[in-house]
């Protein structure tokens, strides 16, 4: 391909897009938003699923028992729990400990326990830590259903809720961004159709002349990608910069949130976008090329 | 060159415009293909450049089946011939140089060899005063050399004219005849659809005469029509 031939095709593909005007515009707008969408919810997500990572090593299940078990007992019980798959850790703490942990929270107002120690109405428990926080759930019904047991406890809600919320980003972020993209496809389509029409004279010279197929097609490839690039680099400019300045602002007014700071990831995350963009634009030029210039 | 074989072209509409044409051009000739309209000459034309594909028969061009040829071959089918047509088919919004320049573009020429060869053919068909002017502030007939110039620009074995003069008056076509006959006389192979009666009969080449779809006449050095 000569220097020459690359000169025409950008020359050609800009010429269209400006002659598109609006259409160009939607089509950029539909790739800009569709793309906005994705790369939040994938910034959501992977925020989401770091916190429940943190979160993983702090939540721990408490298993508490039934009054009266002897020491045998436990024993072989935290055995058997320390074999279970998922779990990470298993300590006992006896009631006399549980009172005394809890005195000790209480500091100034420890007055309150006076007396309980002849008859400690905390019962024995053992804590544990899982592996994951996603089998945390599973790991507590699992053990409500052990001899001995009288109940199980952990920090439920936090980690339900936080699975939900991904799970429920994924959906509806992913639902939307299929939507969205499938517009965009198709107003991509309609754009390059536009350009075909406003060109049908010169496709029909170019074909006479001895154009090759893909020499005539390649300008509106090319157009189509134009569109999907720079509706790409909007979505992934805001991105960036958005997240950056967010990450910012929550280091000052709530500095215990902590957001993936990783400069790779979003990098990673905003070139995937970019990409994204172009393949939709060539994907979306392509069936109208395919469908309206043979040879 | 062109070898038909027998070939009958129906439409889907049902409209048969060639009925079982056989003929064969040598290299070098120069024919002349007459007839009313409607005869079919347009159907042959487009056989031979692949617009159409033929739905009987055979077609070869230099040696090969057209109807065969695979998607990537058709345009090297027809970089070997240049075209020329009644309406022209300019692009409007570009010089003349810029017509002839984008033929070469089209095959991917680069642009020191569009620089050299477009003045070149613009002054072989007598336009060098006029390169940067639009189409549309050229006469008719200075369009038509245009268009010579674009189908030759590439060096093209064959010159396939549709009723090239059909929309110019007899002195203008003459001297694009000239120009045709110029460009025969070094060898390119030239087919004619025109109603060019006067011209045919004074330039006395082959003439092909085609009625509803046939050749009913094939006479080296004839007229337009022997009837009358
Ligand atoms: N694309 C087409 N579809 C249907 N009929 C056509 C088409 N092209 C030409 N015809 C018909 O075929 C016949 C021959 O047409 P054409 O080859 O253009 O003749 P000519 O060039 O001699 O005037 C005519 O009856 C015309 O109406
Ligand atoms: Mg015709």
């Amino acid at each position: 391909m000569s220097l020459n031939t690359l000169g025409y095709y950008w020359r050609e593909a800009f010429l269209s897009i400006f002659r598109n005007g609006w259409l160009s515009l939607a089509s950029v707008g539909t790739v800009t938003i569709s793309l906005l969408i994705l790369g939040i919810s994938v910034l959501l997500v992977m925020n989401a699923q770091a916190f429940t990572k943190s979160l993983e090593s702090g939540v721990e299940i408490r298993v508490f028992l039934e009054n009266g078990a002897t020491r045998e007992e436990i024993r072989d019980m935290e055995k058997e729990l320390k074999k279970t798959p998922g779990v990470a850790t298993v300590e006992f703490v006896s009631r006399d400990e549980a009172l005394e942990e809890m005195r000790e929270n209480l500091g100034d107002r420890k007055d309150i326990l006076e007396g309980l120690e002849e008859d400690n109405p905390l019962p024995d428990a053992f804590k544990i830590k899982a592996e994951k926080a996603n089998d945390v759930p599973a790991l507590a019904s699992q053990m409500e259903k052990l001899e001995k047991v009288d109940q199980v406890n952990y920090g439920r809600g936090i980690v339900e809720k936080l699975l939900a919320v991904i799970k429920w980003v994924r959906l509806a972020g992913g639902g939307l961004m299929v939507i969205l993209g499938v517009a965009a496809l198709l107003l991509i389509s309609t754009t390059i159709r536009l350009s075909l029409f406003a060109r049908r004279r010169e496709i029909g010279i170019m074909k006479f002349l001895g154009a090759t197929n893909w020499f005539v097609r390649f300008p509106f490839l090319l157009e189509g990608m134009i569109l999907g690039f720079v509706g790409a680099a909007i979505a992934s400019s805001v991105v960036y910069l958005g997240y950056v300045s967010l990450v910012n602002r929550l280091d000052e007014v709530l500095p215990f949130v902590t957001l993936v700071t990783d400069r790779q990831i979003l990098l990673t995350v905003t070139g995937g976008l970019m990409g994204i963009g172009i393949v939709v634009g060539a994907l979306g030029s392509a069936f109208s090329v395919r469908k309206y210039i043979q040879v | 060159m062109i070898q038909l074989y027998n070939v009958s072209k129906i439409y889907s509409n049902g409209v048969k415009a060639l009925n079982d044409v056989t003929l064969h051009v040598r290299k070098g000739e120069f024919v002349f293909l007459v007839g009313p309209s409607g005869a079919g000459k347009s159907s042959l034309i487009k056989i031979v450049f692949r617009e159409e594909l033929p739905s009987r028969g055979q077609a070869l061009f230099s040696g090969k089946n057209i109807a065969r040829l695979k998607g990537r071959e058709i345009p090297h089918l027809r970089r070997k011939i240049g075209m020329v047509f009644q309406d022209f088919r300019l692009l409007p919004q570009k010089t003349a140089y810029e017509n002839v320049a984008f033929a070469m573009q089209v095959v991917g020429a680069g642009k020191r060899a569009i620089r050299n060869r477009v003045p070149e053919v613009l002054a072989q068909v007598g336009l060098e005063e006029k390169t940067g002017m639009m189409p549309a502030q050229l006469s008719g007939g200075e369009q038509q050399r245009v268009c010579i110039a674009r189908a030759i620009v590439n060096n093209p074995v064959m010159i396939i004219a549709d009723e090239p003069t059909g929309n110019l008056d007899p002195d203008t076509s003459w001297e694009l005849m000239n120009l045709f006959n110029e460009i025969n006389s070094k060898g390119t192979t030239i087919v004619m659809a025109t109603h060019a009666r006067e011209i045919v009969d004074t330039m006395k080449k082959r003439v092909l005469s085609m009625t509803a779809g046939r050749i009913t006449r094939d006479e080296e050095g004839g007229v337009y029509s022997n009837e009358s």
